[in-house]
Order: C-alpha cells, then sequence, then structure tokens
C-alpha cells in the first residue's frame, strides 16, 4: 500500500510543516514544559473576533496584551493575514499564539507555490486545526493557543468562519464568534446587534460595539484610547482580498457609538 | 574481469558539456528584462500549466529552460530553501545571491559527480526594493558555472541570436508595454513564425506590488498589448 508514496517520496509534498519536521526539526514551535512545572506568566492577547456580512467577513480584535493584573502592551495586533482571502484572530498566549500565525502563513504560502495552487478554505482551516493540535502539550501547562480563522470561500462565494479549542476541535460558524478572555462578552453583544448580510457599515459598527461592550465588562480587553490614538484592529476579507480599515474610519466609528452612549447616560441620569 | 576503459577526465567533462548542451539547444528560450519598475521574464511556453517561470520569494522568481522535471526540482528546491530562511530569520533576509550560489554549487556537484549532467539553465532574479539596492539577475548554466546578468539576458536554445538582438534595441527606459513587446520579438528573432499569446509565458517583478511583487501577466492582457505593438 505504501509503495506509491515511496516512490514519489517527498518531492510533491507541498507542506511547509512537514519539511521543518525532516529538515529543521528545532525550528518546529515545540514549547517543552516540564509536566507539573509551575504554569508560565506570559503575556496574554485578549479579545478576537469575527462575523460574517454581506461582502465576505470582519475581523477585529483590540489591542492590549495582558500579564496577570498589568497591561503587558497597548498596541499589539492580533488579527493577522494568513493569505489573500483569510486571516487568523489570535487569543491566548501571545507568543505562541503570533508564532503560530506566522507558521501557518509561511504554510500557506509554501503549499501556493509549490502546488501552484491555493489550499481550498476548508483545507487552510484543517491546518490551523493540526497545528492547535501540535500545541496540546503546552496548552496543558497553561499556554493555551486559541485563534479564529476567517476566510473567503471562493469556490462558494461566501464568507466563512472557524473556531477552535485547544485540542484542535475545528468548529464552523454560520454568523460571528468571538474568543478570548472578553470573548464572552463580546459574543452577548453581537448576539443582539448581529443580523445576516449586513452592509459594510453596519457590520464594522457591531465590530467596533462588541469589543467596546467587552472592554467594558473585561479588564483584560484594551477599550478604544482615544487620547493616545489606539484603535482595535479591523480587517475585511471579501472576493477582492484581505483589506485594512483605515485608524480614522474606526475612530469616526467609536466617537459615534461613545456619543451616543453619553447622550443615552444624559437622558437616564 | 574486463578491463574498465580509460577515459580522461577532460574527454569526460567534454562529452558532459556537451550532452547537456545539445539537451538544452533543443528546448524553447527565455528572456528576462529590466525596466524602470521592475524584471520581466518572457518564455516560450505553449503550455499554460507547466510552468517555465515561478514565484520563489517576494521579491525573487525563477525561470528554467531545458528539461522540465529537472528545473521543476530545482525551483522546488529553491521555494524550500528560501522559506526555512525566511520563517527562520526574516523575510529581508531571502536573497538571490545565496539562492543562487545554492543553485551553482547542486548544479555543479551533479555535474561533476553523476554519471548525466543535468541538462538545464536557470535564471534567478531579485527585483530592487527602491532604497539604493540594484535588481539581481544570475544566470546559472548546467556546470554551475554562474554570471550575473545587466539589463537584459537569454538562455535556452537560441540564446546567442536572441543576446544579440536584445544588445542592439534594448533601452533602459523601456515601459513595461514596449519591455513586452521588445521580449517577444526577441523571443520570435529565429522563427519564422509569430509568436501569439497562446506560445508565451509572462511574468515580471513589479517593484509597485507589495510584499510578493511575483505577477503573472495573463493571456488576455498579453493579447491586447502584443495587439497594440503591432
Amino acid at each position: 500500500m505504501d509503495e506509491p508514496l515511496e516512490l514519489f517520496g517527498e518531492f510533491g509534498n507541498p507542506s511547509f510543516l512537514d519539511l521543518l519536521r525532516r529538515q529543521s526539526p528545532d525550528l518546529l514551535p515545540r514549547l517543552a514544559v516540564e509536566p507539573g512545572s509551575e504554569p508560565v506568566r506570559a503575556p496574554h492577547g485578549t479579545t478576537v473576533l469575527a462575523l460574517r456580512y454581506r461582502d465576505g467577513v470582519i475581523m477585529a480584535g483590540d489591542r492590549q496584551a495582558t500579564e496577570g493584573f498589568q497591561v503587558a502592551s497597548r498596541r499589539i495586533e492580533k488579527i493577522f493575514k494568513s493569505d489573500d482571502l483569510s486571516g487568523v484572530g489570535i487569543a491566548g498566549v501571545a507568543g505562541p499564539a503570533m508564532e503560530m500565525a506566522r507558521l501557518f502563513q509561511t504554510e500557506l504560502e509554501h503549499y501556493e507555490k509549490v502546488e501552484g495552487d491555493n489550499l481550498s478554505l476548508e483545507g487552510k482551516a484543517n491546518k490551523l486545526s493540526q497545528m492547535i493540535r501540535m500545541n496540546l502539550p503546552a496548552a496543558l501547562q497553561g499556554l493555551v493557543v486559541v485563534p479564529i480563522f476567517a476566510g473567503f470561500d471562493d469556490k462558494l462565494g461566501v464568507g466563512r468562519l472557524f473556531k477552535y479549542d485547544v485540542t484542535g476541535g475545528k468548529y464552523e460558524d454560520t454568523d460571528y464568534w468571538a474568543q478570548g478572555s472578553g470573548g464572552k462578552d463580546a459574543r452577548d453583544s453581537l448576539k443582539k446587534r448581529w443580523k445576516r448580510d449586513m452592509s459594510r457599515e453596519d457590520a464594522l459598527r457591531v465590530a467596533v460595539e462588541a469589543l467596546l461592550d467587552a472592554s467594558d465588562e473585561d479588564v483584560g480587553t484594551g477599550g478604544p484610547d482615544l487620547i493616545r490614538g489606539i484603535f482595535p484592529t479591523i480587517k475585511t476579507i471579501t472576493r477582492s482580498g484581505f483589506g485594512d480599515v483605515a485608524d480614522d474610519e474606526i475612530r469616526r466609528v467609536v466617537e459615534t457609538l461613545l456619543g451616543e452612549r453619553a447622550r443615552a447616560e444624559k437622558a437616564a441620569g | 574481469m574486463p578491463l574498465p576503459y580509460y577515459v580522461s577526465p577532460e574527454q569526460m567533462m567534454k562529452d558532459k558539456a556537451e550532452y547537456a548542451r545539445k539537451g538544452i539547444s533543443r528546448g524553447r528560450s527565455i528572456v528576462s528584462l529590466e525596466y524602470p519598475d521592475g524584471i520581466l521574464l518572457v518564455a516560450e511556453n505553449p503550455s499554460t500549466l507547466l510552468h517555465k517561470i515561478s514565484e520563489i520569494y517576494d521579491r525573487i522568481a525563477f525561470a528554467g529552460v531545458g528539461k522540465y522535471n529537472e528545473f521543476e526540482n530545482l525551483r522546488i528546491a529553491g521555494v524550500r530553501h528560501a522559506d526555512v530562511k525566511g520563517y527562520s530569520y526574516s523575510r529581508g533576509d531571502v536573497t538571490a545571491k545565496a539562492l543562487a550560489n545554492a543553485y551553482s554549487q547542486a548544479l555543479g556537484n551533479i555535474f561533476t559527480q553523476d554519471i548525466k549532467p543535468f541538462e538545464v539553465e536557470v535564471l534567478v532574479a531579485e527585483v530592487a526594493d527602491g532604497n539604493h539596492s540594484k535588481n539581481e539577475i544570475y544566470h546559472i548554466l548546467y556546470d554551475g558555472t554562474i554570471e550575473d546578468e545587466k539589463n537584459y539576458a537569454a538562455m535556452g536554445g537560441q540564446a546567442d541570436e536572441i543576446r544579440r538582438f536584445l544588445k542592439e534595441n534594448y533601452r533602459e527606459t523601456l515601459a513595461l508595454e514596449a519591455a513586452i513587446q521588445l521580449g517577444v520579438r526577441a523571443l520570435s528573432v529565429t522563427q519564422n513564425k509569430t509568436l501569439t499569446e497562446k506560445d508565451l509565458e509572462v511574468a515580471v517583478l513589479d517593484r509597485t506590488k507589495e510584499r510578493r511583487k511575483f505577477r503573472r501577466i495573463p493571456p488576455e492582457a498579453l493579447a491586447q498589448l502584443l495587439r497594440a505593438g503591432g
């Protein structure tokens, strides 16, 4: 049964991960943590979310990393472009999560170059699931990485999003999902606001509002910082590719929402 | 036991070189031209699926002539080299120079040690990122010989005639459209038929693009350009 594979050897293998395993296993992101050792303290990324809208998906994340009760960074990025039609939002321990995003991006690009064709969205989602499973020994020691994966499926012509559990279990969600310490609060917000086939403008507003609610309830999640000019990261993934939403546009949405809230507060008081 | 019969090293190398050159001269040619916004690669290649020109890394492209299975092998080795290097250091540390040297070593070893040399020539091109750096184009032969090329390069069956044509007609200021037309004319110098978009594979390393500079020119756009150029 093994013969055809033997015959081809490693020649046609388009996986970058397999290449590292064969050639430089030292580069594989494997955190060797002794069982029973003290949990490692490291910065955590907090809240990321993805939601479907008319043209595809929107991914968004706050900018704060927290270590214990301290702010580790106010400006980290949690949404990474993995290729032209997909992105990863990272939640969990920031270091290994960012490394996973980088490895995943290389994996997709490597496949594309060797094969001369793109992986299907489902294929990409499964690959990420394998990477999360690789991290399980570290996760058992508290170094948990649980990303969200979202992209535009060019075969089906729709945006799709996937959530994961710590064992690499992959679950597709049809509407929206949020992950991280403020994930539940963001989900509560999305549950009320999300509608099918929203316009880009509405979807942006819903995404910003969910992050605002998460930062309101969860100490780990950073809110928009008007003084320093720090705003959530927001990306759109549509048929025409992976796009940034400019800070100015996000600022306007934030200011509108905060204005509305201030007026409501006044009216109530 | 019959005596193994003696062949002088000179003779052996000569035979191998002749064998490799013969193989390469049967194949179709490729030209590369520098233009203000990048590097253009034009290959005569009737297949739309089996590529002779491909992307290696952000600013690096690969082109091969000769035996397909052999240069395809080299191409994949190049992608692996580049991706591992970029992952373990940083994307900016992947250079055409290191890659061209690796190809030169590999082809040189195969030429001296194996009975059959590779019947290929490859081109490794790196587009400058605009900050004082220059485009780099390396041409590596079947025996590991490596040359760096400037402005234009040609390889494959009729490389000499094509080079002569380009020497007379190339100008550094050619815009992309004009460069493509010149490249196609250069490839048809040695034949009496006109090449159409169906016979050609064209790609550029486009400096104005973000990160990944490699871009294929689709046949429809190519057809328009060729018609415009008469």
